[in-house]
């Protein structure tokens, strides 16, 4: 068991950098997914850590020994990989035991082993197949398996989940977490999936062209997203954004369509003139009449979702959704008042996208540190 | 429950559990035309072609079954004789084939596995390490395809006179072989004769552009990630070649073994010209030699019975090897065995 430091840490290709100075510390036990969409360069972290790919600046350690010039044998880290990277040649037994073979320990001891963890994520049955003979969930048992028999310092997985298909997807999910619980060994998992990341976390890490915008609990990044970015990839259906410009004689944000959303006055007195991006998640809204609620937008269509159903709006020409459990029907081009709970307003700035804090809670709290 | 009902019960268990049998092939559907008309004229022109392909081999088992008389008797006897058993004693024996066929089996292996072992080897280190050389060696490796032995025949030759020529040469151009001699007074004579050896027959067959290329192409289809998951396992280089890519190039090394069996028997120039000593002769060129001309039958009738029962011996070994690997050499060219 062993702690993951990344410091500074970057990547190119000739003169593209794909990774830009990454610091992240994982914990000892410590499950952290890396979530981002494809060519963020999380998979090419995670192939850092585990010593496919050379570091081309910065220092990576685990348990404290700087890694940066040791083998892949070196490292003590297992993987998974998103194909799998069975032998296939080898039957299921073989294929799970062979880094023990290869470490040199004795064939009943091995089998003895091999047969234990093949038990444990439900294989037994299969030990004399080939690759070739198992379905796509198999395979991924044998997988995992076969990192689980090193008793690795660390398990990196890459993407292991999505070349299943959804409902085997979210079985392996849960099998992967129940075996995390038992073994407890610190885990880098990468994914674009936020479904995986929020349920298999125990601490997010959100990156975005090569850089990392926000680590935090699944918790925190859902609820306090620390940038524009990370605001619109968490969460699903996915957050609305609404320009505007913070005003400080009425404490309020002033939008495009006139329409006001009051702030307390001390972030706007702070903020004064700024000019903001509002984010409001489809579920931290209600519909309501006209005039009544904080906007008002004409409605444009309507999807089912079963237990709620979301409304698709236009606002000024903007895209705006709100996701509503009673289901009034509207026709196309109906005017339709939105109310937004207001403790749940996320607000960005226009210009660099990094959060701005109105919680005044927070905000006192975080004055003595000034 | 029955030991029979155990699969299904696995599998209603574990409903994604989708056994496939890896031997069964997919055939798209539709893409084969059948009907019985079809059929018919598909297998007539086969058939065709097989008697077309196959007479020139009977008229060879055919004269093997004759006497001297029939053979050479006008109009051509198509029908076989009563001769056969002793036409083939009769070239064994005055032959001497019974060497002559260990010879050219030694020859043969050699040059499979040496070529096996060295086009494997090469491939390796052309596809899995990242060296400069890498794109340059294989071209040079490439460009010997148009250098096969009959055009650098009499090079060859020389080498094979004295193996160790070029290093001489060099010792002598740099002035070193002059040195030791003035130092220590011992003259500086390298020599390795290969001639009429079996190691002379062997070793200048043994480098193999084609076979190179086709291990490369197999090495090129290896996923990324199963070389990764071999790190991963703390797999050497050439663990990783002994203990996964040589097993899953099983196809491709019956393939190759069996092109480069044939191609190795029937080596009639090479061993013609190096190989002056009896005790080395193979096969082919002895086959050579039972062929009738004005010197061997000395302006009698010539032996044509004796000779087709000597090309019958002698075709044998490589029938035999492409019948039984014929399996695996189509599948191996083809390549889909994954």
């Amino acid at each position: 068991m062993a702690n993951i430091d990344i410091r500074q840490v970057r990547k190119s290709y000739g003169k593209d950098e794909v990774i830009h100075g990454v610091d992240l510390t994982v914990n000892i036990g410590e499950f952290v997914v890396i979530l981002g969409p494809s060519g963020c360069g999380k998979s090419t972290l995670l192939r850092m850590i585990a010593g496919l790919e050379d570091i081309s600046g910065g220092e990576i350690s685990i348990a404290g020994t700087v890694v940066n010039d040791l083998e892949p044998r070196q490292r003590g880290c297992a993987m998974v990989f998103q194909n799998y990277g069975l032998y296939p040649h080898m039957t299921v037994a073989e294929n799970i035991g062979y880094a023990l073979k290869v470490a040199g320990m004795k064939k009943p001891e091995r089998l003895e082993k091999v047969r234990a963890v093949a038990k444990s994520v439900g294989l037994e049955e299969f030990m004399d197949r080939k690759p070739g003979q198992l379905s796509g969930g198999q395979r991924q048992r044998v997988a995992m398996a076969r990192a689980i028999i090193r008793e690795p310092k660390v398990f990196l997985f890459d993407e292991p989940l999505s070349n299943l298909d959804a409902k085997l997807r979210v079985q392996m999910r849960h099998e992967i977490r129940r075996i995390h619980n038992r073994i407890k060994a610190t885990s880098v998992f990468v994914t674009h999936d936020q479904h995986e990341g929020m349920t298999l976390a125990d601490r997010m890490v959100i990156m975005n062209k090569g850089t990392i915008d926000q680590v935090g609990t699944p918790e925190e990044v859902y609820n306090r997203p620390a940038t524009v970015y990370v605001a619109g990839f968490i969460g699903s259906p996915a957050m609305n954004f609404l320009s505007g410009q913070i005003s400080a004689e009425q404490s309020v944000i002033l939008l495009a369509d006139d329409s006001r959303i009051e702030i307390a006055s001390d972030a706007a007195r702070r903020h004064a003139g700024a000019l903001v991006q509002l984010g409001l998640r489809p579920e931290d809204m209600t519909l309501c009449a006209p005039g009544a609620g904080h906007l008002t937008g004409s409605f444009d269509f309507y999807e089912e979702l079963g237990s709620s159903g979301l409304y698709h709006l236009m606002i000024e020409d903007v895209p705006f959704t709100v996701l509503s459990s009673i289901k009034p029907r509207f026709q196309h081009g109906d005017q339709v008042g939105v109310l937004a709970d207001l403790s749940k307003l996320h607000v960005f700035g226009a210009k660099d996208g990094v959060r701005i804090d109105m919680d005044e809670q927070v905000i006192r709290q975080m004055e003595p540190a000034e | 429950m029955t030991q029979a009902d155990l699969p299904l019960a696995s599998a209603v268990r574990d409903p994604e559990a989708r056994i496939t049998n890896p031997l069964r092939r997919r055939r798209a559907p539709g893409m084969v035309e059948n009907t019985p008309v079809l059929n018919i004229l598909t297998h007539l022109i086969l058939l065709t072609g097989m008697i077309i392909l196959l007479f020139p081999m009977y008229l060879v088992f055919n004269a093997a079954t004759l006497s001297l008389q029939e053979v050479n008797a006008q109009p051509a006897r198509l029908l076989p004789g009563d001769q056969f058993w002793n036409n083939i004693k009769e070239a064994w024996v005055t032959r001497d084939f019974g060497q002559k066929f260990l010879n050219s089996l030694i020859v043969a292996v050699g040059v499979v596995t040496g070529k096996i072992f060295i086009a494997c080897i090469t491939a390796f280190g052309l596809v899995f390490f990242d060296h400069r050389l890498r794109m340059p060696i294989f071209w040079a490796v490439f460009i010997t395809l148009m250098l096969p032995l009959e055009v650098r025949i009499v090079p060859t030759y020389a080498v094979a006179a004295n193996a160790l020529q070029p290093f001489q040469t060099i010792l002598d151009w740099t002035g070193i072989s002059w040195f030791i001699q003035t130092v220590s007074g011992i003259e500086v004579a390298l020599e390795w004769n290969m001639l009429n050896s079996y190691t002379g027959l062997i070793v200048p067959l043994v480098a193999t552009a084609t076979g190179t290329f086709l291990y490369r192409q197999f090495f090129l289809t290896i996923p990324d990630e199963l070389v990764e998951a071999a790190k991963m396992d703390c797999a050497g280089p050439l663990r990783f070649l002994a203990e996964i890519l040589v097993p899953l190039s099983r196809t491709n090394i019956a393939a190759l073994a069996t092109i480069m069996f044939v191609f190795s028997w029937n080596q009639y120039l090479w061993p013609l010209l190096i190989i002056t000593d009896p005790n080395y002769g193979v096969v082919a060129v002895e086959l050579g030699k039972l062929v009738p001309d004005t010197n061997t039958t000395g302006g009698a009738i010539p032996n044509w019975h004796i000779a087709m029962a000597g090309t019958l011996i002698v075709t044998v070994p490589p029938v035999i090897v492409v019948i039984f690997m014929q399996r695996w050499f189509v599948r191996g060219l083809i390549n889909t065995d994954k």
